[in-house]
């Protein structure tokens, strides 16, 4: 270990967040650095690289300010850690782990790694506990479970935050008064942003039971990188040590993928696709991979990371490398958002992966994924005859493909319209799709169990 | 490289005081230079730091060699010392495979978690096998002490789990007179179970071998495959089947399927031995089959899927370096079953992740970054890679053949195939099923595009179809392709001037082709019945269906009215087929059929 006792004014290059030390002894890989800038201003940083006499560093709080003649080092021989207790409940954290409340200082029970550890598969359980959001489009045709990573595909002015924030309030598990908590942690977004979901976690009473970290948008960018390691941590300790069951909130992913292209940049590594480090999949996945459940412990921790697809483009990296680690998506359209659809979200590339374990006889109800998938392949005809409507009009259309346009329609404005403060139970939601669905020919009811269509389709005058 | 077959049990991967230390002279993320390591051999494992991590060498220059670490570098310094072992990355390969799953170096997950417990740390000693558990041996009865034995000759026999009947064989390599043969008993995997006298003294035989992993084990030669693969999934086996021996791409955008395809055939398919490499995928997915498994029975022989299977998981939050490697675990216990005789079917999902990790590694030795940053050598890892699956005569003096079919998921950035993973694996495989997104969309799985994909081994499988199922196979499936297709073209058209314009004749197609897309193509992988679909159901689905089309020809050339053939009761008949019982769906089939003929007659007779 290196000595704490040496502080170094070696400082031999400053590139972009980095910072190159020369003349060190004992550095080890992934060290935290204590960094005294000529102001006499402390700040903090971490070894990318450790050689027999030099030491590569990304500081955090930003390069601003630092020279190569009166900066100082300290290597402190320790990793980054994260003061947990279950006083940090309530609390507000910044960038570096330091409360910004106001309030006393965090007495630590512990100081934890904020890398955590990869969870042995074996030590997982398979999620499977249905969590009611009262969101229509969610809980039937993308149910949310318990322990699931579920981000939000979002865009620049689409209402991510809105919906997010009806996902919190409204979560439940049917059936249970389980401790229940929020860790939200903001990259990089504006102080408008952060204030939304503070003031509306006050209106719910749900910020005594909540741990927020933020790095607003004038916050060094570096920081980014750290504090969802350290929002993830709590989560561990609330989840893991507590017993509770947390919802996680990363937003915007997209500003922390941002500070990582920065770090790859200034390291002059060998980019990978548009920019992003070609170790960015495996960099997300450390932090989308500590969602999940343990077969040892009843706490869980279940992610919703939000992220703005820049261009609209779902096949950029942000949301490709993200998509391909999460166990599905919430995608929101600024097509249906033009329509004044609220909340835009487009069903078709929507995803939950964990779905078909958590719904059916004895959690929801025995036709959901009948149900769901028939409104699925229901909704994507009547999508498809609407662009050939564009050529040939509607009189060309027989009778039958009336009826399915007029389900996409009906579909948009009804099922996905939803008031942000409608809750809709599983069963609501149910019933309206079935009330959808029987405006199509009951044979046309192909994915749907005969049993289920006598016991539910809708019995009309005829 | 020579592979030894030695009976101690050890931690995986002892250091060796034989060779000198080196020192470490820098440390970035996964990768170690040290120096002071003159002699030691590229691709040798190495103990690295006061933790003793486990790395291996991949480059050498002078006195410096470059390590890549297995686990977590973090709190590494410069000046640890780092212990050559003088041997390759290898695997232990013996009684206690089957039901294990391992991480990416074959370490058991199980044993990390009794002594890590939930999450994993770094520099857990676990050994891969279990040195104390008694298997009962029982020697080869053919056998006589004083004969010549040679490489892959059967010694004895396990009974690893009610399926695996497990050969114990001479390694490759060894060969001599027979001096001692155990006789019937429990034996541990530290026991000598025979004595072989070689040219280089006696050789004392345990029931374990080492193999280095990165280096394919012989065989006696290789064939065309020529058995379907049977995965009782109806587009795979009816239209882009792949064979005992073959090998697969599934390429696709996230969440088209890839992984549901793979656990599918995992449960399904009629390999006697399923080798399953989770590379730098979820956990939770490891878990699924982890759970999921030993609930389901094998349906030929009743028992629990588990007992054929090996898991490799090494997620993507673990060790990039274990990643790359853990292919190459997978392949290499592929091979030692496949050397006993078996039918061995490996999944790789996803062999994107494998190509990134050795892209990653490329890109921290500034090594010259090829297409989109891949190292040149990509294709040919590739290429190796699926080149040791395939169907072979094995090692051994009494004639056996086995086969490994290598299927194998890549993962495009943006769904787009043109990359380089996609496009180098399709230079490789022989069958290709195409995932879609758009399919995918609509809840149309499996999203194989049909268009797109393709097999080259209908030819190799067509005399089995027709001895086994029926003597027109090939041209009914023959037949739903070029209805297919022909839906494509029309398509086109209906977008211009709409469904109604099209004559007749066409829109008898139009339905033809859409009923084998919904009703045939379409299979749910979650339903109880509909997950599996024996072939001898398949084949009469996709008849009674081009019956159904037939009849549907005849009728529009008759003057007949589609819209009366679309009113039709039979059509939801057909389109629950799929969900017919598979045990005694023959009568009901005939019904439908009965049904669809009158129904047709008196559409005609009208
Ligand atoms: N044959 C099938 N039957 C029913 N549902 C399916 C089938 N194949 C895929 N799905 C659905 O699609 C989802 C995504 O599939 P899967 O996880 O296999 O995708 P993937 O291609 O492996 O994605 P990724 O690359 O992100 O791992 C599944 O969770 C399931 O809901
Ligand atoms: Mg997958």
């Amino acid at each position: 270990m290196t000595s704490k006792n040496i502080e170094y004014s070696s400082v031999q290059e400053i590139v972009g967040p980095l910072m190159i030390v020369k003349d060190v002894k004992d550095v080890t890989y992934g060290e935290v650095v204590r960094i005294r800038d000529p102001a006499g201003k402390e700040r903090l940083g971490q070894v990318l690289e450790a050689r027999s006499n030099i030491a590569v560093i990304q500081v955090f709080e930003g390069t601003k300010g630092l020279n190569t003649k009166s900066t100082f080092v300290r290597f402190l021989g320790e990793t980054m850690k994260f003061p947990v207790s279950e006083e940090i409940l309530g609390r507000v954290f910044n960038g570096t782990g330091k409360p910004i409340d106001g309030g006393p200082e965090i007495i630590p029970k512990e100081r934890r790694d904020i890398n955590g550890a990869p969870i042995n598969p074996s030590a997982r359980e398979y999620p499977r506990d249905f969590i009611e959001t009262g969101v229509s489009t969610i809980d039937m045709m993308n149910t949310l479970v318990r322990g699931q990573k579920l981000p939000i595909f979002s865009a620049a002015g689409l209402p991510h935050n809105k919906l997010a924030a009806q996902i919190a309030r409204q979560a439940k598990v049917k059936g249970e008064g389980e401790s229940f908590a929020v860790v939200f942690c903001g990259m990089g977004i504006t102080s408008e942003e952060a204030n939304f979901f503070i003031e509306d976690f006050r209106r719910t009473g749900a910020l005594e039971r909540a741990v927020l970290f933020l790095n607003l948008a004038d916050d060094p960018t570096i920081e980014r990188l750290i504090i969802p390691r350290m929002a993830l941590t709590a989560a561990e300790y609330l989840a893991f040590d507590l017993d509770m069951h947390i919802l996680v909130i990363l937003t915007d992913m997209t500003n922390y993928c941002e500070a990582l292209r920065e770090i790859a940049a200034a390291r002059e590594e060998v980019p990978g696709r548009r920019g992003y480090p070609g170790y960015m999949y495996t960099d997300l996945s450390q932090l989308y991979e500590r969602a999940g459940r343990l077969l040892s412990k009843s706490g869980t921790i279940t992610q919703i990371p939000i992220l703005t697809m820049p261009d609209d483009d779902i096949t950029h990296p942000i949301p490709d490398l993200t998509g391909y680690i999460t166990e599905g998506q919430i995608v929101l359209s600024r097509d249906l958002h033009r329509e004044a659809i609220s909340p835009p979200i487009d069903v078709l590339p929507c995803l939950s992966r964990l779905m078909k374990q958590g719904i059916g006889e004895g959690s929801t109800r025995e036709d959901h994924d009948d149900v769901s998938n028939q409104v699925y392949a229901a909704y994507a005809e009547g999508k498809e005859l609407r662009d050939l409507i564009k050529v040939i009009g509607e009189e060309a259309l027989s009778e039958r493909d009336r009826k399915y346009l007029h389900f996409a329609d009906e579909f948009e404005s009804r099922f996905v319209t939803q008031g942000s403060d409608e809750e809709r139970t599983i069963e609501d939601s149910l019933t309206l799709a079935w009330e959808l669905l029987s405006g199509l020919p009951k044979a046309e009811l192909k994915r749907i169990d005969k049993e289920y269509i006598d016991k539910y389709y809708p019995k009309k005058e005829e | 490289m020579a592979p030894e077959n030695t009976g101690t049990p050890e931690p995986k991967i002892a250091a060796t005081s034989a060779e000198k230390p080196g020192r470490i002279i820098k440390v970035s993320g996964p990768v170690v230079e040290a120096d002071g390591m003159r002699g030691t051999k590229m691709y040798d494992v190495a103990r690295v730091g006061k933790d003793n991590l486990i790395g291996e060498v991949i480059e050498i220059m002078e006195d410096t060699a470059t390590i890549q670490v297995y686990e977590d570098t973090t709190g590494i310094a410069p000046g640890e010392e780092v212990h050559p072992t003088g041997a390759p990355l290898s695997v232990e390969l013996g009684p206690g495979l089957i039901g294990q799953i391992y991480d990416g170096i074959q370490r058991p997950l199980p044993r990390i978690m009794e002594e890590a417990g939930d999450f994993i740390h770094r520099g857990v000693s676990v050994s891969s096998l279990d040195y104390e558990k008694q298997w009962k041996f029982t020697p080869n009865a053919e056998l006589t002490i004083g004969n010549d034995v040679q490489e892959g000759d059967v010694l004895g026999t396990v009974q690893e789990s009610p399926v695996v009947l497990h050969k114990i064989m001479v390694p490759p390599e060894v060969g001599g007179k027979l001096e001692f043969v155990a006789p019937v008993g429990e034996y541990t995997l530290k026991d000598v179970v025979a004595k072989v006298q070689t040219e280089t003294g006696t050789k004392e035989l345990t029931m374990v071998q080492k193999w280095g992993v990165r280096t394919a084990r012989p065989v006696v030669k290789k064939f065309d495959p020529i058995l379907p693969l049977i995965t009782g999934q109806r587009v795979i086996d009816t239209f882009f089947p792949i064979t005992k021996g073959g090998t697969a791409a599934i390429p696709g955008g996230f969440g088209t399927g890839k992984t549901v395809t793979q656990h599918q055939l995992a449960k399904w398919c009629d390999a006697d031995i399923i080798v399953y490499v989770g590379c730098g995928e979820r956990g939770n997915e490891m878990t699924d089959v982890l759970r999921e498994f030993p609930k389901l029975l094998d349906p030929r022989t009743g028992e629990e899927l588990m007992k054929r299977t090996v898991l490799v998981a090494n997620t993507s939050n673990m060790p990039v370096a274990a990643r790359e490697a853990s292919v190459y675990t997978g392949i290499t216990i592929a091979e030692y079953y496949r050397d006993m005789g078996f039918d061995v079917a490996l999944m790789a999902d996803s062999t994107s992740r494998w190509a990134e990790a050795m892209r990653e590694i490329s890109g921290r030795l500034e090594e010259m970054p090829g297409e989109e940053g891949y190292p040149a050598y990509l294709a040919s890892r590739l290429a190796s890679f699926y080149e040791r699956g395939g169907y072979a005569q094995v090692l051994g003096s009494e004639e056996r053949k086995g086969a490994i079919s290598v299927i194998g998921a890549v993962s495009p950035p943006g769904g787009d195939f043109s990359e380089p993973v996609a496009q180098n694996t399709l230079r490789i495989v022989k069958v290709f099923w195409a995932l879609d997104s758009d399919l995918a969309d609509q809840r149309h799985f499996p999203s194989i595009n049909w268009l797109k994909s393709y097999s080259l081994y209908l030819d190799h499988v067509k005399p089995y179809w027709h001895e086994n199922v029926a003597k027109d196979w090939f041209q009914l499936r023959q037949q739903a392709m070029k209805l297919l297709q022909k839906e494509e073209e029309l398509k086109e058209i209906v977008k211009l001037v709409g469904p109604d314009a099209l004559p007749p004749g066409d829109q008898a197609i139009l339905e033809g082709s859409k009923m084998i897309r919904e009703d045939f193509l379409r299979q749910h992988a979650f339903h109880k019945i509909d997950t599996y679909c024996p072939m001898e159901k398949q084949y009469q689905m996709l008849r009674i269906m081009l019956e159904f089309y037939n009849h549907t020809v005849k009728a529009v050339k008759a003057g007949i009215d589609i819209e009366k053939v679309r009113a039709m009761g039979c059509i939801e008949a057909i389109s629950r087929m799929a969900v017919v019982d598979n045990s005694g769906f023959e009568p009901v089939f005939d019904k439908i059929e009965k049904e669809m003929s009158e129904e047709f007659k008196i559409l005609e007779g009208s």
